[in-house]
């Protein structure tokens, strides 16, 4: 335990011994399946996956930034050496690691055999964590994480009070909204990225509102209630494995029947895909099923659950960005389309768009990774500055965290003229609130 | 010269064939006795429905949007295939081996077939090679492993075209052919040309996962 948590100091400060082959040699090994045999040997370096990466595109297609070239330069240098490796050169794996790449998944779709980088890549990003070796950013949010079980460090009491605070004031715009918490056996358990209680508690709020006006069966839990896993894209596997089953523990403990997942892209991917790996699930299937929002909202505008009041949908051109773990690694390309017809009057679909659509430049950690990395994700970003640009949207609609800061961070940068907003926002805004909702004082309309 | 003739084509065939599918076998079964212990998560979300879609995608010209990005790469990369196929398993004088062996053989195309083709393989891999020199991206992977293989796996066919049309000191020609050839043959199941099968098992399991486990595609 000791030595795990002296791994994830912050790197700078902890101890610049050296490198710990044998505990290299040990990560190495364990990773050393099947799979990633076979991929390490057979990349024919034939270069397709280098037009998929959208940091290849944006730096004026810099083939070192292929993600063959990455991966090779990387985890196959690592497997070359058999792990003999020293600090230097694990520092110019994490500038790859985490400095060029967001694990969004593109470059598998683009290549002949499938190979699946992103898995090479996070093989790598154990190795370096282990050396203590990972963007400050991150290894930040992991003590967080460790004595909280949550990415902000917010303390039960406090995560608590601000759910009754939310409930109280949304019960002046929607009468009987509750946030129930702990409640057992309920259809849904709510999880969320820990920036809404923390920073953005109104979110919580909203979507109070619309599950109540969709007459839902919830609960939030007391602890559990973060779905975020930053440790996933830290490297740190033990540390991913408690975060999302301290989730599924609670929901199984509640007995709920789902959990329902926020805005956030990596949480689905955590929670539904890499969580019941990481969490040593032998059959990798969760062992409470998992909902995303995105799927949610779409059922309940397709059965009429939440209606739309037609004169309050967007007038203005939106675009849809679609987040690589909701989309491409989620399959809810159309359920977030289909969300959008109703929302929208004017959608204006990117190029490329659905499962082939690029990665913001935001996700795989760099967001947290701070303002150290931020001139670089600026930069790759311009691809996606370059889609938004030409749809000609002045609205962009995500259901993600970070491809929500990602994105107002570009609108800055590349001055695009656009406004982000999450689907729950816009769902809440224009909703029609059944009379039974309306608060007590109004007599017609709802605010 | 004489005696390398006939061990190459007496035991040397046999020694390379047999190294050919044993070291596939040999190998298949190393990594699958591996992905029993380690890779579970081949076999949790295994469909044969996604296995069989993000294969096909990828044995069909143009099937994959990286293949419609590069086009012309595409035709190349698939004549260059079919050609490598069609040549050695069809062309008569390797049929009459058969037969003589083994009193078996398969089809034969016509040998102005068999000369076509064979050009248009050495002008594709001619492609191959240009296209790996020109591109950067592509240049900065390639190793000289990668310009050893193409090279030597152009040598059977321009050494066999060479030899049915006696161009150059016949047994010298025939010598390099069956050398090349054999060679070839040893190496595919250990190296990156052990595609020839993994390539079904890699597409597969990204299909499983990307297909099976999201309802998302893999090409």
């Amino acid at each position: 335990m000791a030595a795990t948590e002296q791994a994830g100091t912050v790197a700078g400060t902890g101890e610049k011994g050296p490198v710990d082959v044998k505990r290299v040699r040990e990560i190495l090994d364990a990773n050393n399946g099947a799979r990633v045999r076979t991929w390490l040997n057979l990349c024919a370096r034939c270069g397709l996956c280098a037009e998929s990466c959208f940091f290849y595109l944006a730096h004026n297609r810099d083939p070192r930034l292929s993600p063959a070239y990455k991966f090779k330069k990387t985890l196959g240098e690592m497997y070359r050496r058999k792990g003999r490796v020293d600090r230097a050169f694990l520092e110019r794996c994490h500038d790859i690691l985490w400095g060029e790449c967001t694990t969004c998944k593109r470059c598998s779709m683009y290549c002949p055999f499938g190979i699946d980088i992103a898995t090479l890549i996070a093989a790598a990003r154990g190795v370096c964590y282990s050396q203590g070796i990972v963007p400050e950013g991150l290894a930040r949010t992991l003590v967080n994480y460790r004595e909280t079980g949550n990415q902000m460090g917010m303390s039960v009491e406090d995560f608590i009070e601000t759910c009754e605070w939310m409930a109280e004031e949304t019960g002046d715009e929607i009468r009987g909204v509750t946030i129930p918490v702990d409640k057992a056996g309920a259809a849904y358990m709510y999880t969320m990225n820990p920036r809404e209680p923390m920073f953005y508690p109104q979110d919580l709020g909203m979507l109070a509102q619309i599950l109540t006006v969709a007459g839902e069966d919830w609960t939030v839990p007391s602890t559990g209630w973060d779905c975020t896993n930053l440790p996933m894209f830290a490297g740190d596997r033990p540390l991913a494995g408690k975060v999302v089953k301290a989730m599924y523990d609670k929901a199984l403990e509640l007995g709920v029947g789902k959990i329902l997942l926020t805005e956030c892209g990596h949480a689905y991917r955590s929670a539904a895909f890499e969580g019941p790996y990481l969490a040593g699930i032998p059959d990798g299937k969760p062992p409470v099923e998992i909902v995303h929002s995105v799927r949610l909202f779409y059922e309940y505008l397709r059965d009429g659950r939440i209606r739309i009041d037609p004169a309050k949908k967007l007038k203005e051109p939106a675009t849809y960005q679609d987040p690589c773990n909701v989309s491409r690694n989620g399959g809810l390309w159309e359920e977030g389309r289909k969300i959008m017809a109703y929302l929208t009057e004017d959608f204006r679909d990117m190029t490329p768009n659905r499962e082939h659509n690029h990665c913001c430049g935001g996700g795989g950690g760099y967001i947290p990774m701070g303002p150290e990395f931020k001139g670089r994700r600026m930069a790759s970003g311009r691809v996606k500055a370059d889609q938004i640009r030409e749809t000609g949207a002045r609205i962009v609609v995500t259901p993600c965290h970070n491809c929500f800061d990602q994105i107002n961070d570009l609108n800055k940068e590349y001055e695009l003229g656009v406004r982000v907003l999450s689907i729950k926002e816009i769902i809440c805004e224009a909703m029609i609130v059944p009379e039974e909702f309306l608060p007590e004082q109004e007599e017609e309309g709802a605010e | 010269m004489n005696s390398l003739y006939l061990f190459l084509t007496g035991p040397g065939v046999w020694i390379s064939f047999f190294v050919f599918f044993g070291g596939f076998i040999g190998r298949l079964a190393f990594l699958y006795g591996l992905s029993l212990e380690r890779d579970r998560i081949v076999y949790n979300h295994a469909s044969p429905a996604w296995g069989i879609k993000s294969i096909g995608h990828w044995l069909l010209p143009w099937g994959s949007a990286s293949m419609r990005l590069q086009p012309v790469f595409t035709a190349a990369f698939f004549l260059f295939h079919l050609t490598l196929l069609a040549v050695p398993l069809f062309f008569s004088g390797h049929n009459i081996l058969w037969d003589e062996a083994f009193h078996w053989s398969l089809w034969s195309m016509p040998d102005g077939w068999a000369d076509a083709l064979t050009v248009v393989f050495l002008l594709s891999a001619a492609f191959l090679l240009a296209r790996r020199l020109a591109r950067p991206e592509v240049r900065i992977l390639t190793t000289a492993g990668d310009y050893a293989l193409l090279v030597l796996t152009t040598l059977p066919f321009l050494t066999g075209f060479m030899a049915v049309h006696h161009w150059g000191p016949y047994e010298a020609v025939m010598i390099l052919h069956l050398l090349s050839s054999e060679i070839l043959l040893i190496l595919i199941p250990f190296t990156k040309l052990g595609h020839v099968a993994l390539f079904f098992f890699t597409r597969a399991f990204i299909g499983f996962e990307m297909g099976s486990r999201r309802g998302a595609r893999a090409w």
